[in-house]
Parts: C-alpha cells; sequence; structure tokens
C-alpha cells in the first residue's frame, strides 16, 4: 500500500508544522507514507476565478504526480473537494488516471475516520477548543452534517477525531457553521465583506470561551489568524492535524516586521 | 455599493441579525418534519420534469384555463408583457392599479411603464409599499423592506400618509398602512397579483402571501390580472402540496403562508381573468444544461436569508432586481456583461445549496458563471493577469520552490510598508502570515533525507519503500 501526502501550496510555504504534524499523525499509525516531490497546488484559485485554461495545466500535473499511489491524503477539505468534484472539465471523460486519483484521495479526517478507524489518540491538549467547520469540508465533503440540511446519520469527522485527545474542553460558537469569509480570492475580491465576516465568526468563538480555534482548512484559519493578529484579540488558531499531535497552543507571533 | 453597507458596521450587523433570526425560525420549521431532505428531493424532482415537459404542460394549463374562462397571453420579454398589460387596463379605461407582490413585474419594470402612462400603480404588500413610497426597488424578494428600520418608516409614512413625526411603534405604522391601503383598494378599477404556482391539470393558479392584499385586491376589482413566468408551471394538483409545505418554512419559517388563494377562472360573469405567461430569457436558460435547474427556483428568498454576503452587504448593494445567490445565477444570464461581477461576491460556502428547497445547486452555479464568463473572454485583466501568472508558478516547481522562499525571506526583512499598506487588500485589515524559516518541502527534505528512491526508517521504526 502506498500513501502520498497532498500538501497544499499555502501549507508548503506558510504553515509548515501543518504538513509535518500531518505526516507524523500518519506515521504514528502506522501508514506508509511519502511527499511526492514537485507539488506545487491544486489549481484552486485560477479555476475558481474562472481561468480553466490556467487550471487545467496544473490539475493535470497533480493528477500525473499522484497517478500511481494507492491512496493520496491532504490535511485540507477545500483542496480535496477540488480534486474531487472540480476536476472533471480538465480531463476526457474516463480519463483513467483522473479517475484513479479522484477516488483515492481523502481528506486527512475522513482518513483517519474512514479509512483508518482511528479512535483514541493517546495525546493531549489540555484546552478550551472551538470547531471551525470549513465549508468545502462541511459542504462538498460532508465532514459533518451542516446546519441547513436534516440529515440525521451523517457524523461530525473533526469532532469524533478529537474527542480522542485526552483533556479538551469544549466551545460552542452559536453559530455552527457560519462562513469565516476566506473564500480564496473572495478574501481580496470582496474585501470589506469577507473581514466583516471574519470579524463576526471571531466574535461568536471568542464569546463561547474559546482558546483556540480548530478546523481541518488552515485557508480559512489563515484569514481568521490575519485578523486576530492585527487586532491582538486573545485567541489563537490551529489546524485539526496538530492539535490531534498535542502540540502545544501557539503563542501571539509578533506582527511581521514592525 | 456593498463596501457602504457593510462598513456602516452598525447596519450590518442589524441586516445580519434580523435576517439570520429568519434562518433560524427556518431551521425550526424544517427540523419539524421529519421527511424534509425527502420533499426536497421531491420538490426537485417534480421541477426537473416539469422543466423538461414544460411545453406540452403550458399548452394544457393554456386549454385548462381558458376553459374555467380565463384569457391566457403569452409574452416573450418583459416589453410584451407591460404592453399587454397596459392594452387590457387600457381597454377597461383604468386608472388605478392595485398590485399584490410579484418580483416578475419588478423583473419587467412595470410600475414606471404604467406611471408614464397615467396609471397609478399601488404595491399593496407592506413591505412594497414602503419601498415603492420611498422610491426604491424591494432590496429581498420575501422581505422587501428588511433593510428599512422601523424609524425610517416611521419617517417615509409621515411624509406620506401623515403620521405623527418621529412615531416609530409598529402597530401604530401598521395601522397607518392598512387605512392607507384599505382606501386605495375600494377604488382600485383592476388588480394584479404574481403567480407561485400554475397547475397544468386544472388551470388553476395559487397565490401564496402573508397579509391576503392578494385576495383583496382581486375581490373587489372586475379585472384581475395575473402575472407569471413560464417557469411557475407544475403537472398536478397533488404537486401542490409538496411545494406549499417548502415554501412558506423555508422563506420565514411559517408552517404555511397565511392566506394560499387557488383561482379558477374569473370570480363571476362580470369579471375577467387575464393570465399572461412571462418567458423574458426563461427559455434560453432552459437550454443551458448548467443553469437549467435555477428555474426550478420557488422564489421563497432561503437562500438570501442564509448568505453570509447578503446579511451583511444587503440587497442593493450588488445592483440586480432579484438579489442573492439566485439573483447571481439568474441575473448573468439576461445580461452577463453588466451582472459580471455577481458571481464573484461570493464565497462558495454552499449554504445556499443546502438550505434551498428545490435543491438548486446554487453555489457550483455561481462557479459555473465564472467559468462561463472565462469562456467567453468577459474576465478583466486585473483577474487574468495574476492567474497566469499563478499559473506558469505552479506549471514549474523549481520556480514556485523558488518564488516561495523569496516571497518568505522578503517578509521577514523588507520594511512593513511594502506589505500592508492600502494597496493590498489582504493586508488593509488582516496581518500576513508569519513567514516560517523553510518550507514544508525544505524541511522534509533536509529532516527526511533518505526520501526519494531509497529506503527510509520512520517514526515507528519500521522500515518502509518510498517511491518518488
Amino acid at each position: 500500500m502506498s500513501v502520498a501526502l497532498f500538501v497544499p501550496c499555502y501549507i508548503d510555504q506558510f504553515y509548515p508544522d501543518v504538513a509535518i504534524a500531518t505526516l507524523e499523525l500518519l506515521e504514528r499509525q502506522g501508514v506508509d507514507v511519502v511527499y511526492p516531490q514537485g507539488q506545487t497546488c491544486c489549481g484552486q484559485p485560477m479555476a475558481n476565478t474562472g481561468c480553466a485554461d490556467q487550471a487545467a495545466p496544473v490539475a493535470r500535473r497533480l493528477v500525473e504526480l499522484f497517478a500511481d499511489y494507492d491512496q493520496v491524503v491532504c490535511p485540507s477539505g477545500s483542496c480535496t473537494a477540488m480534486v474531487r468534484h472540480h476536476y472533471a472539465d480538465f480531463f476526457e471523460p474516463g480519463d483513467a488516471k483522473y479517475e484513479k486519483v479522484r477516488s483515492s484521495t481523502f481528506e486527512l479526517c475522513e482518513y483517519l475516520v474512514d479509512v483508518l478507524g482511528v479512535g483514541s489518540l493517546g495525546t493531549s491538549f489540555p484546552h478550551r477548543v472551538s470547531i471551525h467547520q470549513s465549508c468545502h469540508g462541511l459542504r462538498e465533503l460532508r465532514l459533518a452534517p451542516s446546519s441547513e440540511t436534516r440529515c440525521g446519520n451523517v457524523p461530525d469527522k473533526l469532532r469524533q477525531l478529537l474527542q480522542g485527545v485526552e483533556g479538551i474542553r469544549w466551545a460552542t460558537p452559536q453559530r455552527s457553521d457560519e462562513c469565516c469569509g476566506f473564500g480564496g480570492t473572495f478574501a481580496v475580491n470582496e474585501a470589506d465583506v469577507s473581514v466583516a465576516m471574519g470579524r463576526d465568526r471571531i466574535a461568536d468563538h471568542l464569546a463561547a470561551g474559546s482558546e483556540v480555534i480548530v478546523a481541518g482548512d488552515m485557508s480559512c484559519l489563515m484569514h481568521l489568524q490575519g485578523l486576530i493578529r492585527r487586532s491582538g484579540t486573545p485567541i489563537q488558531v490551529m489546524h485539526v492535524a496538530q492539535v490531534l499531535m498535542g502540540r502545544p497552543l501557539p503563542q501571539p507571533a509578533p506582527l511581521t516586521h514592525s | 455599493m456593498a463596501r457602504d453597507f457593510v462598513t456602516n458596521v452598525q447596519r450590518s450587523r442589524w441586516h445580519d441579525g434580523a435576517l439570520w433570526f429568519v434562518r433560524h425560525k427556518r431551521d425550526v420549521q424544517a427540523s419539524s418534519i421529519p421527511e424534509w431532505e425527502y420533499l426536497r428531493q421531491m420538490a426537485s424532482k417534480i421541477k426537473t420534469s416539469a422543466i423538461a415537459r414544460s411545453a406540452e404542460l403550458l399548452e394544457q394549463f393554456e386549454q385548462n384555463a381558458q376553459r374555467l374562462g380565463a384569457v391566457v397571453h403569452w409574452a416573450s420579454d418583459a416589453a410584451e408583457h407591460n404592453q399587454i398589460v397596459y392594452e387590457i387596463l387600457h381597454r377597461h379605461d383604468v386608472r388605478r392599479l392595485v398590485k399584490s407582490k410579484s418580483m416578475l413585474t419588478e423583473e419587467c419594470h412595470l410600475n414606471g411603464f404604467l406611471e408614464e402612462r397615467g396609471i397609478e400603480v399601488v404595491d399593496t404588500d407592506l413591505g412594497e409599499r414602503i419601498v415603492q413610497l420611498r422610491g426604491e426597488p424591494p432590496s429581498h424578494i420575501v422581505l422587501p423592506a428588511i433593510h428599512i428600520k422601523k424609524e425610517e418608516v416611521g419617517e417615509t409614512f409621515h411624509k406620506h400618509l401623515g403620521t405623527e413625526e418621529g412615531a416609530s411603534d409598529p402597530q401604530y405604522l401598521a395601522e397607518a398602512a392598512r387605512q392607507h391601503l384599505r382606501n386605495k383598494f375600494l377604488r382600485a378599477e383592476a388588480g394584479l397579483t404574481g403567480v407561485n404556482f400554475a397547475i397544468a391539470e386544472t388551470g388553476g393558479i395559487v397565490v401564496c402571501t402573508n397579509e391576503g392584499n392578494a385576495d383583496l385586491g382581486t375581490a373587489l376589482p372586475p379585472v384581475h390580472i395575473a402575472s407569471m413566468g413560464l417557469e411557475k408551471i407544475i403537472p398536478r394538483l397533488e404537486d401542490l402540496s409538496v411545494f406549499t409545505r417548502l415554501l412558506a418554512r423555508s422563506a420565514t419559517g411559517q408552517p404555511i403562508t397565511t392566506y394560499t388563494s387557488h383561482f379558477h377562472g374569473p370570480r363571476d360573469a362580470a369579471s375577467e381573468l387575464h393570465i399572461i405567461i412571462v418567458d423574458n430569457g426563461r427559455t434560453e436558460l432552459r437550454q443551458s444544461e448548467t443553469f437549467r435547474p435555477a428555474l426550478g427556483c420557488i422564489r421563497c428568498g432561503a437562500c438570501m436569508n442564509t448568505c453570509p454576503v447578503f446579511r451583511r452587504s444587503g440587497g442593493h448593494s450588488y445592483g440586480a432586481t432579484v438579489p442573492g445567490p439566485i439573483g447571481s445565477v439568474l441575473n448573468p444570464s439576461n445580461d452577463s456583461v453588466r451582472h459580471k461581477s455577481l458571481p464573484y461576491a461570493c464565497s462558495l460556502c454552499g449554504s445556499c445549496t443546502d438550505v434551498c428547497p428545490v435543491k438548486i445547486p446554487l453555489h457550483h452555479q455561481l462557479l459555473a458563471w465564472r467559468k462561463e464568463f472565462g469562456k467567453r473572454g468577459l474576465l478583466s485583466i486585473d483577474k487574468t493577469l495574476p492567474m497566469k501568472a499563478a499559473s506558469l508558478l505552479f506549471r514549474h516547481p523549481r520556480l514556485y520552490r523558488a518564488a516561495g522562499r523569496i516571497a518568505r525571506a522578503a517578509m521577514q526583512t523588507l520594511p512593513r510598508f511594502v506589505f500592508v499598506n492600502r494597496f493590498n487588500l489582504w493586508s488593509r485589515d488582516r496581518e500576513l502570515p508569519a513567514p516560517p524559516e523553510e518550507s514544508f518541502t525544505q524541511w522534509y527534505a533536509r529532516s527526511r533525507k533518505d526520501s526519494g528512491n531509497h529506503a527510509q526508517v520512520n517514526a515507528s521504526g519500521y522500515n518502509k519503500n518510498h517511491r518518488n
């Protein structure tokens, strides 16, 4: 069984510890995982802007890179959803390599729960935690039941995994799954609305008494962290892989080269 | 315009809260029905089938409606629709028309057209009357005055209806509107309504309101004009129950609208019922495999109530008759150049898709519009150029890694103003991520030296054969 780690570009460049934690988490479960060289991006920014011609070669590169692995694991719901649900336009119908990669690419939490059946992790994280459900993990991959739908039998995979970590106390925001306002290029195209959405989410988590907002998508957290650091709000963000590995709560980072 | 609305934090929060309250009421109602998801599935299937069979069903409807004594008109676009309405009114020498809620007549800009021809048009839905008096379009298809505070309603009524200055008591203001509208109803010579559902097998039409204004507006004057988009057709009476169960629950969180009025032909021998079936771009939408499901929309407005962008930016910010997610799907089909920014005012969160009672994949349609704009060459250079650069970078991993190294080094060493300035829309209100010393790729190469084509011992001590 060959398992490849698919690391989103912004995690590779700005949040290497998220990828390290993901790698360690998988290895801890005895998974034979490699990081194929030459990875860049899944092509989502181009595709979501409408530039299919620019996205297509990037998508085809990714499929080529991962086609020989039995399973591909990615610590991002959004990038996984891109590969699983939004690649069809870039390939001929029935393209064997694409079909293989599409059906063998998993978001980290669904891989841990559905494929590995992970229960208790033997790690500890003694903090008050609130979950931010990233929209693409939630509504494209169904990692948890969305608040709009009435499908009672969908488990919340993020929460289920975090329940296997010692010492977590829960904080519950009032709006369980409202968008944080990142939205890729939306964050700059509609910066004012994006910022308003992010501030509202942070206030909700803060009011719930959370010390740290945990999510399966670092992109949402990058946006929230940007707002938190600018305003000096006393709350942190962490990727679920970092919490599952029992990483310490990050200290507030100083502002960039001020 | 979104900036003006959203940066008025107090107003934006209030608007967001008001609509979230409606969304919450909807959730409570949806939870009260165990078969909610099944109903959505049914509704979606009925609409899909009705859209596929629309030519046949509309003809069946026409015959049955005529048999009941209604006059059926066909309008290919807004201009034809408005002309038909005017001719009916002109024939009866109508000077005063009362209207109940109809987004179609908004779409056709009927009010202005009739007023130019000397006909008084009074919107009788309370919210619509408020925006009409203020000279504004509705900001929401179900809650047209949701953006207006009660104090502002008080000012508007003081100016137009002569209520006390500074009055903001909802009961007092509603009573004043009631008296004002009662007078308009009594003097009206014709009534116009929208249509929520047209039933092919019976020839009947159904209008759903909460205020009973459609009933009064059609019960008093001798002429009733009903304007409907051709997508309002459903095959059978029994299909209606699926939609009446979904509509009000999705729209306002009520189990059912206060009034669900059925019209089967004119009410008596001295009255007339005219039904105008309007295309206005709908057939074109029907030709598109991608956007066809949008014709299933029952105009409940749930996608607006749930949309985090709509709640914070209001229904006027993007200049569309039908605002919100469904508006951003429908408007570009009429004028893709004018409305090309709409599908981008969306974080692609997908809440609209999950809330939609007829399961229109709204956020995927918004994404599909972006792709369509790209195909038609409508994207501006500030969108295409960065994406060309990004694509180039992502196709060349060495270049990508070098660019990453340079960017992180620059963020560590260059002065803050290089990155944090008013031209950088990210960092105007947000910090950039603190740049790490090395990327994951660098870390992996350094700390997993044996990776690549060599065997490697991992943390758990098992010998692994890695591939690359």
